[in-house]
C-alpha cells in the first residue's frame, strides 16, 4: 500500500477528535484529492436562498402579502410592459414576485429543516434500533415501516390536513411522517451489514453496552449515509410542501410558499406565465443545487475516499 | 517469563455445553468441552472448521451469537469464579478487563470511521477516567508496546491508512489495553501474510512474558501452534480428543485424528507426494453418534468405540486422549 510509506501527515495528530471531524476532515495540503471537485454553483445556489430566507424582511422591497390591483399581473421588468418597480413581475393581486419568491423561501426551508429533522431523526433511531437488535423488534418496526410505505401519502396529508386544520404544523408532521420510513430502511440495511462487522463484536468483548455500540460506533458509522439521504430528501420536502401547498393541504393563502405561488399562476399560464413559472425555477434550482451538494457531500464524508 | 508467574489456574473450563436450537433439531457446536489455563501459558486450541472451537470461545465470553445458541451445561471458572452465573452487566465489567479477544480479520476489527487515538481512547477511558492529555500519551505508550513506528502520528490516522498488520497490532493494543489475565486469539495471524506472521506471533509472545496473561489460541495451522503454544487441545467434533503438551502431541500424538491431523500436515522434506487426507466427513453435530465421534473415519474402529464414548484416559504426564485404543500411562 503505498499511503502507508509516505510520511504521514504531521497535523494529524489531533488530542481531540469528534463527530466534528466526520463534517470536516483535516485538509491535507499539497495532497491530490480525487474527491470530486467542490460544487460552487450548486453552494452559490443554496446559499443564496437560505440568506434571501434568514434575511426576508430586509430583502424583500414589498409586503409578500399586501396587494395593489392596480398593478396586477405586470410582467418581469425585461420584458415588454414590465415596470421598473417590480423585477420579477406581480400575480393576479398585484403582489410583488420577488418579494414573495423571498419570503416563500423562508417556508420551503424551514418545513425542510423541521421535517427532516423530525422525520429523518426518527428514521434513524428506528433504522439502528431495528438493525442491530434485530429478532421480534426489527420485525414489528419494519411492518411499522412497510406499513407507512402504503399509506398514499398525499393522500395521508390531505386527511391530516382536513382533520387537523391546514398550517405549518401539520404541514411539518405529513412530511415527516412520508419521510421516516424510508429513512429506516436505509438505515437499517445499513446497520445489518455493520453489526456483522468484528469491531461491533469487539466492542462487545471490550464490555460495550448495546446502547453504547449503537450510539458510539453504529452511529458515526451510518452518519454518512445520513447525511447524504437528508440532504437527497431536502429536495423531496420542497417538492412534498410545493405539492401540499398547490393541493391547498399546505400554508393557508395569504402566506407565500413556492408551491402556493404555483399553484395561484396556473389558472393564467397562458397570458401570465411568469406567476406560475418564476417559483417553479426556484424549485427547480434549488432541488438541483441539494442534490448536487448531496453527492458530493457522499464522496466528501466517505473516510476512504478522502485521502485518496 | 519468571518462573513465579506460571503456574496458578486462572481459566479452567468444565463441561461446557453450547448447543443452537433450531427449528429442524438441536446442533451440539460445543459439546463436553473441558480445559483449564494457567498463568502465563498458551493453550493452542486445534481442529478442523466447524468443529466448535470459535463457538468455544464466544461461550467464554458469553457472546454467542443470536439465533438459538446456548450454553445450557457446565462452568467457565475464571480465577475460580463461574462467569456463567454472572448477571449481563456484571459480564461487561468482566469483558475487556479479565478477559479479552482478538479476532481473525483486522480488515473488519476496527470502526473505520475513528482515528485509531479514538478507538484506543474508548478501550482506556473504560479502566479508568483521566484528562484527554493522559489518554493520549497512554494510547502512544500502547501503540509503541505492540511496535508501531511513530505512533504519535499513527494515533490520528484512521484504519485504512494502515496495513493489516500493523491494524492486528493495534487490535491487540486495544485487546490488551484492559490488562486482561486470559486473552482469547482467534486466528488471530489466518489474514495475515507468512512474514507478518511470524512478526505478530513473536510480538503475541513479547506482550505475554511483560503481562502473565494467559492465551488460548484457536487456529488450524499445526506450524503456528509449534511456534505459539504450551500444550495443545485437539478438538473433534464438539469435544477435545487430546489434550497434552506440544511435544508429546507433535511426537507421540495418542488420538487417531490427532495422528491423522498431523500426518495430514505436508512436509518440508522428502519427495512431494500427494498430500494425506482423511477420508469421509466428520458426523452431523444435530445428529451425533453414541460412540465416539471419529469412528466412522478411524481406521482402528471396534464394536465398542460405536457403543460408547470412550472416557479420557490418561496416557502422559499432563497429557489426556479419549480414546478406547490407547493405553493408560
Amino acid at each position: 500500500m503505498a499511503i502507508a510509506e509516505r510520511p504521514p501527515p504531521t497535523e494529524a495528530v489531533t488530542p481531540r477528535l469528534s463527530l466534528w471531524r466526520l463534517v470536516w476532515p483535516a485538509r491535507v495540503p499539497g495532497r491530490f484529492r480525487r474527491t470530486a471537485r467542490v460544487p460552487w454553483i450548486p453552494i452559490a445556489i443554496i446559499v443564496v436562498i437560505v440568506i434571501m430566507a434568514v434575511f426576508a424582511p430586509l430583502l424583500a422591497p414589498y409586503s409578500p402579502i399586501d396587494q395593489t390591483l392596480r398593478d396586477k399581473l405586470l410582467p418581469p421588468a425585461w420584458m415588454a410592459g414590465g415596470s421598473d418597480k417590480y423585477f420579477l413581475g406581480t400575480d393576479a393581486f398585484g403582489r410583488d414576485i420577488l418579494s414573495r419568491l423571498i419570503y416563500g423561501a423562508r417556508v420551503s426551508l424551514l418545513v425542510a429543516l423541521l421535517a427532516l429533522t423530525a422525520g429523518g431523526g426518527v428514521g434513524l433511531a428506528v433504522g439502528i434500533v431495528a438493525g442491530y437488535v434485530g429478532g421480534a423488534v426489527d420485525s414489528i418496526l419494519m411492518r411499522l415501516v412497510d406499513a407507512a410505505f402504503t399509506f398514499p401519502a398525499i393522500l395521508f396529508a390531505l386527511l391530516l390536513a382536513v382533520t387537523m386544520g391546514q398550517g405549518f404544523g401539520t404541514l411539518v408532521i405529513a412530511i415527516s411522517l412520508l419521510l421516516w420510513a424510508s429513512f429506516a430502511r436505509v438505515i437499517r440495511g445499513e446497520v445489518l451489514s455493520l453489526r456483522q462487522r468484528d469491531f461491533v463484536a469487539l466492542a462487545r468483548v471490550r464490555g460495550c453496552s448495546a446502547l453504547r455500540i449503537m450510539v458510539t460506533h453504529i452511529l458515526p458509522n451510518v452518519l454518512n449515509t445520513f447525511m447524504v439521504l437528508v440532504t437527497l430528501n431536502i429536495g423531496v420536502v420542497i417538492i412534498a410542501e410545493a405539492t401540499l401547498s398547490f393541493l391547498g393541504a399546505g400554508i393557508p393563502p395569504p402566506t407565500p410558499t413556492w408551491g402556493l405561488m404555483i399553484s395561484e399562476g396556473r389558472g393564467r399560464i397562458a397570458e401570465a406565465w411568469w406567476v406560475a413559472l418564476i417559483p417553479g425555477i426556484a424549485i427547480t434550482l434549488m432541488v438541483l443545487s441539494v442534490n448536487l451538494f448531496g453527492d458530493w457531500m457522499r464522496d466528501r464524508l466517505d473516510p476512504r475516499l478522502r485521502q485518496l | 517469563m519468571k518462573p513465579d508467574m506460571r503456574g496458578e489456574t486462572v481459566l479452567e473450563v468444565r463441561d461446557l455445553h453450547t448447543h443452537f436450537f433450531l427449528r429442524r433439531g438441536v446442533v451440539k457446536a460445543v459439546d463436553g468441552v473441558s480445559f483449564s489455563l494457567r498463568r502465563g501459558e498458551v493453550l493452542g486450541l486445534v481442529g478442523e472448521s466447524g468443529c466448535g472451537k470459535s463457538l468455544t470461545a464466544l461461550s467464554l465470553m458469553r457472546l454467542l451469537p443470536k439465533g438459538g445458541a446456548q450454553t445450557i451445561k457446565g462452568e467457565v471458572l475464571l480465577n475460580g469464579e463461574n462467569i456463567l452465573k454472572r448477571t449481563p452487566a456484571e459480564m461487561r465489567e468482566i469483558r475487556g478487563r479479565r478477559i479479552s479477544m482478538v479476532l481473525q480479520d483486522p480488515q473488519t476489527s476496527l470502526n473505520p470511521v475513528f482515528s485509531i487515538g479514538d478507538q484506543l481512547r474508548e478501550a482506556i477511558e473504560r479502566r479508568k477516567r483521566a484528562p484527554n492529555v493522559e489518554v493520549m500519551k497512554e494510547a502512544v505508550a500502547a501503540l509503541r508496546r505492540v511496535d508501531i513506528a511513530a505512533p504519535e502520528q499513527r494515533i490520528g490516522q484512521y484504519p485504512h491508512q494502515l496495513s493489516g498488520g500493523m491494524k492486528q497490532r493495534v487490535v491487540g493494543a486495544i485487546a490488551i489495553s484492559g490488562e486482561p489475565g486470559v486473552l482469547i486469539a482467534d486466528e488471530p495471524t489466518t489474514a495475515l501474510d507468512v512474514t507478518i506472521q511470524l512478526q505478530y506471533l513473536k510480538l503475541l509472545k513479547r506482550l505475554q512474558a511483560e503481562t502473565g496473561m494467559a492465551i488460548l489460541f484457536i487456529t488450524h495451522d499445526f506450524g503456528v501452534v509449534g511456534r505459539m503454544c504450551d500444550r495443545v487441545a485437539v478438538m473433534y467434533a464438539g469435544r477435545i480428543v487430546e489434550c497434552g503438551p506440544v511435544r508429546q502431541i507433535f511426537e507421540a500424538p495418542q488420538h487417531p485424528y490427532t495422528r491423522a491431523l498431523i500426518a495430514s500436515v505436508p512436509k518440508m522434506t522428502g519427495p512431494v507426494g500427494r498430500l494425506t487426507t482423511i477420508e469421509g466427513q466428520p458426523p452431523s453435530l444435530m445428529d451425533l453418534p453414541v460412540g465416539c465421534r471419529f469412528a466412522s473415519r478411524c481406521p482402528l474402529v471396534e464394536q465398542r468405540c460405536l457403543d460408547a464414548y470412550p472416557a479420557e484416559v490418561r496416557v502422559g504426564d499432563a497429557h489426556t486422549a479419549d480414546c478406547w485404543k490407547v493405553t493408560p500411562a
